[in-house]
């Protein structure tokens, strides 16, 4: 099996995308020649022209609504916003046209539109170019998420994005672009709503997404050497949400802890923990934790961004403390 | 009538035109009665006065040609095909209706006829438009995407956004602009530090066509000129189409804001659908034919919704995903 970096796994889909079928196009800023701010579109319009790996200017209300005039008919543009945090600036477009066509037409429209965009913290850009917004996105009925953290999951799930009739929201992480990992010879499209469980255990279930799938998966090997049995679980999508996968494993482990970059309150957490407790209050031996970034901005300073996000030893201690509540 | 010789259109056309517009007039009329009577629910805004807009430009366009509207939408979507059965059952919250009671007035879609929608964000329909005639020309289609929007509309960022964006790109789309001089309640001289909306359009160097917006033959010819230039592949155009309110913003609307008489002055002298009945010569017998067969058609839409069947509660669970 051949191994690529998570941003190869996303220019490839795009690109296998764009051969197969020309409907599917891209637009963005800065997205041809400069391959976009995170080098993923690199050397996609030397293959496909300008005409299908469209730069556009700073206009991301404008990107976003191209986007969904052309999917409504029947192309499959896949848009990039440049930073989640400029995805403010789209929102309307995304919330209010591309989410609600397909209801308020009766079923009329569909919008098959994939917006691409990516953020996060650990690099000291300050406080708009580092959120993590996927809870926003996850409010609005009409539109689906997906979240992937590892090559194989962003190889697929992409692909599952754009073939989607619905407007898709996918969200990366800037610091999930150079890891490597294996994936299957061919592209497979990965179903939404299947959460995929990285690691098998029985003490105490992590729900985690993005980045916090792989500082769970490195809680998890100490915490064993500890003696504590940690599953892991990554929903892949947020919308719609594999809620069965998550509640049959805390049912097994009985402790549930929660983990995103993004901030706690309001936070996507917020929704798995109000779901746990619905669907598996009497299984629970422990509250549910959420491990998230404090209530602040991003701050510049590296001694105050490493503070407000959360981090390997923020996540075993909750762990520990759910653990030891048994 | 001698009409032909003063005109490029037939005076069969132009009748047509009338019979058009006098359809939206008694349609508004009546959705202000039924309103006033508690049949409608929501939020209305009628077209009263801005018909010859919607008539002259729909009236040059193909069916596959597509427009995305606004939150006063009625005479548009008549205009571009829909009928007055799915436009009064959708207000009417009816299975008939054009949006199956899931949209309502601000919301009228009819995709068949290429209508993408009434739109409740003032400038929200704009860069959807873009993207739409980007598509056309992508697949190489003559076909033209057209945006109604109003003056108000050119002071949101998604106008700026999509006339920049459809000129840089020179993509089939018409930007049919209704300058009715008020952004709801405020006056363009409170709401626009210029005059002359066409210098926005100028700004990004698109063509622009000032038209009297209630001259509807002159609104079917500017309207002609511009589609077949976006056709063409010469980019989009900006047509600009002054036009006058004979009403509030809402039904309802007190217009405390207006001077006092400027309604009635206006529609002493700037309604379309009496200035098109004198240039046309339509005498009393004539012009009461016409009404009586616009009243049938308005009476059978309010017929037709009131019959028309009900949604269940729980159907607002549908139609949320593909």
């Amino acid at each position: 099996m051949p191994e690529i970096t998570y941003r190869e796994a996303v220019r490839d889909c795009l690109a296998e995308a764009m051969r197969s079928d020309p409907d599917v196009f891209l637009m963005g800023e800065d997205i041809a020649e400069m391959g976009g701010s995170m080098g993923v579109t690199h050397g996609l319009v030397d293959e496909f022209g300008k005409e299908r790996v469209r730069n556009t200017p700073i206009s991301e209300a404008a990107i976003a609504g191209a986007g969904v005039g052309a999917a409504i008919q029947g192309m499959r543009p896949v848009v990039e916003i440049m930073y989640q945090d400029f995805i403010t600036l789209s929102m309307e477009q995304i919330v209010l046209q591309a989410a609600k066509h397909r209801y308020m037409s009766g079923g009329q429209i569909k919008v098959p539109l994939t917006v691409r965009t990516q953020g996060g913290a650990g690099w000291s850009p300050g406080a708009q170019h580092a959120e993590q917004l996927e809870g926003w996105l996850c409010h609005v009925p009409g539109l689906k998420v997906a979240f992937p953290s590892t090559p194989e999951d962003a190889r697929g799930l992409l692909w599952s994005s754009i073939y989607d009739d619905n407007t898709v929201v996918f969200f990366e992480h800037r610091t999930l672009y150079p890891i490597k990992a294996e994936v299957s010879d061919t592209l497979e499209p990965i179903e939404f709503g299947k959460a995929r469980v990285h690691r098998e255990g029985s003490d105490v279930t992590i729900v985690a997404i993005g980045r916090l799938v792989h500082v769970a998966l490195r809680v998890a090997e100490q915490a064993a050497e500890e003696g504590i049995s940690v599953e892991i679980v990554d929903p892949r999508t947020l919308l719609p949400l594999d809620e069965d996968s998550i509640v049959n494993s805390v049912m097994k482990t009985n402790r549930c802890v929660v983990t995103h970059e993004a901030v706690t309150r309001m936070g996507f957490g917020a929704e798995i923990a109000a779901i746990v407790q619905e669907k598996a209050f009497d299984y629970l031996d422990a509250p549910i934790e959420r491990v998230g970034s404090r209530f602040t901005p991003i701050p510049f300073a590296p001694v105050m961004e490493e503070y407000v996000i959360p981090h390997e030893e923020d996540l075993m201690a909750a762990v520990k403390r759910t653990v030891a509540r048994g | 009538m001698k009409l032909e010789e003063a005109t490029r259109l037939s005076g069969e056309t132009l009748l047509s035109f009338l019979e058009e517009m006098l359809l939206i007039r008694r349609f508004e009329e009546k959705v202000e009665e039924r309103f006033r009577a508690g049949d409608l629910s929501g939020f209305l805004h009628v077209a009263l006065g801005q018909e010859a807009v919607a008539v002259g430009v729909c009236r040059t366009l193909e069916t596959d040609d597509v427009i995305a509207s606004t939150h006063r939408a009625h005479h548009h979507c008549l205009a571009k095909g829909m009928t007055a059965n799915a436009l009064m059952a959708e207000l009417y919250g009816k299975v008939e209706g054009c949006s199956g009671g899931y949209g309502g007035s601000m919301h009228l879609y009819d995709l068949a006829n290429g209508n993408l929608g009434a739109n409740a964000v003032v400038g929200g329909g704009l860069p959807g438009i873009v993207g739409a005639a980007l598509a056309f020309k992508m697949r190489r289609q003559p076909r033209v995407a057209v945006a109604f929007f109003g003056d108000g509309a050119t002071n949101t960022g998604s106008f700026h956004e999509s006339l920049n964006l459809g000129q840089l790109w020179t993509v089939p789309a018409v930007f049919v602009c209704e300058n009715n001089h008020y952004a709801e309640s405020t006056p363009s001289r409170d709401h626009m530090p210029i005059a002359d909306l066409t210098r926005r359009a100028e700004a990004f160097g698109m063509r622009s066509i000032v038209v009297d917006g209630q001259d509807v033959e002159a609104v079917h010819a500017a309207a002609t000129e511009a589609v077949a230039h976006a056709r063409a592949g010469n980019g989009p155009v900006f047509l600009l189409a002054n036009t006058y309110r004979l009403t509030g913003h809402y039904v309802g609307d007190p217009q405390v804001y207006r001077p006092k008489g400027e309604q009635r002055d206006l529609r002493a002298t700037q309604d379309p659908i009496p200035r098109l009945r004198e240039l046309l010569g339509v005498d009393e017998d004539s012009w009461s034919a016409l009404e009586t067969k616009v009243a049938a058609t308005v009476e059978a839409s309010v017929e037709f919704a009131k019959n028309g069947t009900d949604r269940l509660p729980e159907d607002a669970l549908l139609n949320v995903y593909a």
